[in-house]
């Protein structure tokens, strides 16, 4: 009758069962780990895909040089007003361009040529630079620095992204023969095999890309190619420092014809970067400057300072409501169907597509009530429709978690309902309120589709100053540059993306800061 | 009374309640043997009931060890508490009447033929009403009855009177005899023996009301038969 | 200890300390012909008793008798809980409480009660105590608070372990500090009766003890009604008894009566266990 004591509890029975059983345990550790595995690289992989991407956009390509203010070109009519100053973009895009021909000389032969040199800088890239002259007049007629970014394909092309440009490097030149039409000879150095090796690699023996010699600031195009010899045009430069500078080849595998820059501007830009007037800097524009057609004068600002007008409008608008409608159901609202039936429709709308309210706000808010279209007013509205039910439920769960006995303890001392919430309730629930409010406002933050039903898509090259002006928000900008076409459009998305999951990551930080902070243990 | 729900509970009271009806079974047989054998001079006989007083002892130390223990791990209440403190206060009260007993067996010893018949038929006589308060006394222990009970506590007056009648009898013998006056004393003191034992039985019955009502016999409101003088 | 016989309806005192002042002979609460609903459900059938003051009345009964129900009634806690009605007459200081009239925060603050899992509030020490006495507009100055805490605490014995870390919070004490300070707590607001539901049933036997002791203090001063699953409990602390079963009360009065002669059979078979 007594099983201990004509039985062991070892028993090999009891051994098997005990080895399952571990094995049981061991798995299903490892589906748990493994599952947390997978959540962590695809995180990583995700975070990685974009930080790469969006690396190349930290940085920018600008043109540094000196230039003088010239009276007669930067306030012709001696204007003095700064909005008079800040339009004559005109005359500053003359003074930048007079000093590239002066760089350049052969630039100035032909039209097609001074063409070619002007496209290196965008007309309107110089408006920063009025900007500071107009607040600063006292600059005009001396001699100031400036930088002044290039154009986003010259940008590209010298970051290395694209057209591809491999290097090869000669060392010092053989002899130069130059004839009477600016062409030269290259005799044979060893070198130059190395190059055409090279080239027959990369264009798969088609000669169909180009191939230039740089040496010091002097650029040659080679016209035919051997092994022993190179027949040179002078791009920029002077064939004698050709002759004297350590050579670098460079093989552009992609025809001319295929490509947004020809020889000629990717061998200014290599004498520019040689003479230290390209100089790659911090891509701070990204952040204060506004949208523009240009890449390199495109920024996120209108777009933050949007984004953060329709939050405080949506903050405004849904937290309050939120989390007094949540008190009212979970303290005061007696329990009968039509208060299940409000929970249960609560539960619902935190389900709606997110495009659905966008249509709300679309139909009611600007045909119905008129509101200016695109304004964060109008965005906050919508977006504090949507996280409404989120806000409610996080702040209900949170009342919910409250145990009774502080209730009980508070009414049972004399307080009133009102009180007994107020007081002892709410500060309780706070934390947990405070979390479901920052997530509800995480998510409005990252939504595009009501944003753009309600038209918040307007190209906005003005910095919205109320909740009334036009303005748009971050993930409609990121919307909208991911559909430009050209190539230099890629980075910038991608470094808007890492903008805003940084204003992301800050919220939930100061989440749990203030969480952390106010949390009381009962 | 039904079952509590801790059955040892039940069980350890029952116990109880057996072990002090085995005392009374002893003592009363111990009354009636002590009489029978001062009325028969039989030596043997007297001593053999002192033989039986030890096993009374023993019995009632055994009652009262139960019973505090039972206290201290029971907490009785109500009914239980009350039967519990009077099963104590009997057992004492038979302890003692166990011993009574016991002395007129002792003093049985001392008495010779040379006695007086009539003086031993005299203490005799009086064994039968005193241990029928006794059995009376224990019924109404084992039956729950109340009135049997304070029918016995308003017998003791009977009993009393008995002692005064046998007292006055016993006088008459050893004022006719002077020779009888040895023997008279102890018959005096058998006779106060049997009287004791009464007002005991008396007291049991008390703690056998309180037991089972609740209530307490108050002893002036006892109906009692007028007394006869001496 | 006081002796009490049958049929007396008031309470002698006696002994040291005692306080002196002429307890009231009448009921300080009466309660006629109460029963409380629970939607269609009745869980208190038709009670009516008298509750004394400076003295403790045990209410005693098997689980679900309503003892507890009955207990919230007198402060009229039972209105906080969906779908109970309660109907009857209960009587405090000559006026009818379960009339519409009556404000029940203004009541609960002159009927305080302790709950059987002591919930003090996450605030300091401090603040628990000084919570009822600011709401209902007690002191006017800081000293007084200081003062309203300070007597607290020390009738509630608690003083001498707490003065020096008042603005501690109270969920950092023992678990019978923690009920001794919700005493404190209900006494702030000067009370005239005290209700305790269960007050020691989550505590260990030196806690209890101590509670207990407590609880004859205050009986000097405050009429107290205690609900206790445990009938010693109830025995040692109590003078008087009701003993309570399936809604009904079936028998009461006082404690040494209740539990050496109970007048009826049911209260009989609880007491001695014979039923639960």
């Amino acid at each position: 009758m007594n099983k201990m004591s004509d039985s062991s509890l070892i028993t090999p029975k009891a051994l098997k069962h005990l080895k399952k059983r571990r094995a049981a345990d061991a798995r299903f550790r490892l589906y748990g780990i493994a599952a947390i595995v997978f959540a962590l690289s695809a995180l990583t992989l995700l975070v990685i895909a974009i930080g790469t991407r969006a690396y190349s956009a930290t940085t920018q390509y600008v043109l540094q040089t000196e230039i003088m203010l010239d009276a007669d070109l930067v306030a012709p009519e001696g204007e003095t007003s700064e909005a008079e100053i800040t339009r004559n973009i005109e005359g500053f895009y003359t003074l930048v361009r007079d000093k590239l021909f002066s760089e350049f000389p052969e630039s100035t032969q032909t039209q097609a040529s001074r063409q070619e040199l002007s496209e290196l800088v965008n007309r309107l890239a110089v408006l920063p630079l009025a900007k500071r002259v107009a607040t600063n007049p006292t600059l005009i007629g001396k001699t100031i620095q400036v930088r002044v970014p290039l154009s986003d394909d010259l940008d590209l092309y010298l970051k290395g992204g694209s057209p591809k440009d491999v290097t090869v490097r000669i060392g010092s030149a053989g002899k130069i023969e130059t004839d009477a039409e600016g062409k030269a000879r290259l005799s044979s150095t060893s070198g130059l095999s190395k190059v055409t090796s090279t080239r027959s690699l990369l264009e798969e023996g088609k000669a169909t890309g180009s191939v230039l010699l740089a040496g010091g600031e002097t650029v040659a195009r080679i016209d035919s190619l051997s092994p022993d010899a190179a027949e040179l045009t002078l791009l920029t430069g002077t064939f004698e420092q050709l002759a004297n500078e350590p050579l670098v080849a460079h093989i552009i595998p992609l025809p001319e014809a295929e490509r947004p820059i020809s020889d000629q501007q990717i061998a200014w830009a290599i004498a520019l970067k040689q003479a230290g007037n390209a100089r790659r800097v911090l891509h701070t524009s990204l952040v204060t400057h506004t949208d523009s057609t240009y890449p390199e004068l495109a920024g996120t600002l209108a777009a933050i300072v949007g984004s953060l007008l329709t939050m405080m409008v949506t903050a405004c608008v849904a937290i309050p409501m939120g989390i007094f409608a949540a008190v009212y159901l979970e303290e005061f609202a007696p329990r009968n169907r039509l208060t299940n039936l409000i929970e249960v429709n609560i539960n619902n709308l935190a389900a709606v597509p997110s495009i659905v309210f966008g249509l709300l706000g679309a139909s009611l808010l600007l045909g119905t009530f008129g509101l200016p279209r695109s304004a964060p007013i109008v965005g906050g509205l919508v977006l504090a429709l949507l996280i409404l039910p989120v806000v409610i439920i996080a702040s209900r769960a949170s009342l919910r978690s409250v145990p009774p006995s502080i209730r009980s303890g508070a009414l049972a001392v004399g307080a009133s309902r009102m009180q007994a919430v107020f007081h002892h309730v709410l500060p309780l629930a706070a934390p947990g309120m405070f979390t479901g409010a920052i997530l509800g406002m995480a998510r409005a933050l990252g939504e595009t589709a009501p944003l753009l039903l309600i038209g918040m898509v307007a190209f906005v090259a003005e910095v919205p100053k109320s909740a009334t002006d036009e303005a748009t928000a971050l993930p409609v900008l990121i919307y909208s540059w991911a559909s430009n076409a050209e190539r230099a459009w890629e980075p910038m998305t991608a470094a808007a993306i890492v903008i805003l999951l940084s204003l992301l990551v800050i919220m939930n930080v100061v989440v749990v800061f203030l969480r952390r902070r106010f949390e009381r243990r009962w | 009374m039904s079952e509590h729900i801790v059955s040892a509970f039940t069980d350890e009271l029952e116990k109880i309640a057996a072990d002090l009806m085995r005392m009374g079974g002893i003592v009363e047989t111990m009354i009636l043997d002590s009489c029978a054998a001062v009325d028969r001079n039989n030596h043997d006989m007297a001593r053999d009931v002192i033989t039986r007083d030890p096993e009374v002892d023993r019995l009632e130390e055994e009652v009262e060890r139960q019973i505090v223990s039972l206290i201290a791990r029971r907490q009785p209440m109500a009914h239980d508490l009350r039967s519990v403190f009077s099963a104590l206060k009997t057992a004492g009260e038979l302890e003692r009447i166990g011993d009574l007993s016991k002395n007129i067996g002792k003093r049985t010893l001392m008495l010779d033929e040379s006695v007086p018949v009539a003086m031993r038929h005299g203490v005799a006589r009086m064994a039968r009403p005193v241990s029928l308060q006794l059995h009376m006394v224990l019924d109404a222990y084992a039956t729950g009855n109340a009135e049997s009970a304070k029918t016995v506590w308003e017998s003791d007056d009977d009993i009393d009177q008995h002692y005064n009648s046998l007292f006055r009898e016993m006088l008459t013998y050893m004022i006719e005899d002077p020779r009888t006056i040895g023997a008279g004393a102890h018959m005096l003191f058998m006779a106060k023996n049997l009287e004791r034992i009464g007002d005991h039985c008396t007291n049991i019955a008390e703690f056998i009301y309180f037991q089972i009502t609740g209530e307490y016999l108050i002893p002036h409101e006892r109906p009692k038969t007028p007394n006869t003088g001496i | 200890m006081d002796t009490v016989g049958p049929a007396k309806t008031d309470l002698a005192l006696t002994g040291e300390g005692a306080d002196k002042t002429q307890a009231l002979t009448y009921p300080r609460i009466d309660c006629r012909n109460v029963s409380v609903y629970y939607d269609d459900k009745q869980a208190v059938f038709d009670v009516s008793l008298a509750i004394h003051d400076r003295a403790v009345t045990a209410l005693i009964g098997p689980s679900g008798c309503g003892k507890s129900t009955f207990l919230r009634c007198l402060n009229r806690m039972n209105d906080t809980i969906e779908g109970a009605k309660v109907t009857g007459d209960i009587f405090m200081e000559g006026e009818n409480i379960n009339s519409p009239d009556v404000d029940p925060v203004l009541l609960r603050s002159r009927v305080g009660m302790v709950f059987q899992k002591p919930n003090p509030f996450p605030k300091s020490i401090y603040d628990n105590i000084a919570y009822g006495p600011r709401i209902h507009g007690m002191v006017d100055s800081r000293e007084d608070l200081d003062a309203v805490v300070e007597k607290s605490l020390r009738r509630a014995g608690l003083w001498e372990e707490v003065k020096d870390r008042l603005t501690q919070p109270g969920t950092s004490l023992s678990g019978g500090q923690q009920q001794r300070l919700c005493i404190a707590r209900a006494i702030a607001v000067r009370p005239e009766v005290i209700l305790m539901d269960e007050p020691c049933s989550a505590l260990d036997p030196i806690a209890t003890a101590r509670i207990e002791e407590l609880i004859d203090e205050l009986r000097k001063r405050y009429c107290i009604v205690i609900v206790t699953h445990s009938m010693q409990q109830a025995a040692r602390v109590s003078q008087r008894t009701a003993f309570f079963h399936l809604g009904n009360l079936v028998e009461m009065g006082d404690t040494d009566q209740i539990f050496t002669n109970p007048r009826e059979r049911r209260t009989e078979d609880y007491i001695t266990g014979r039923f639960g």
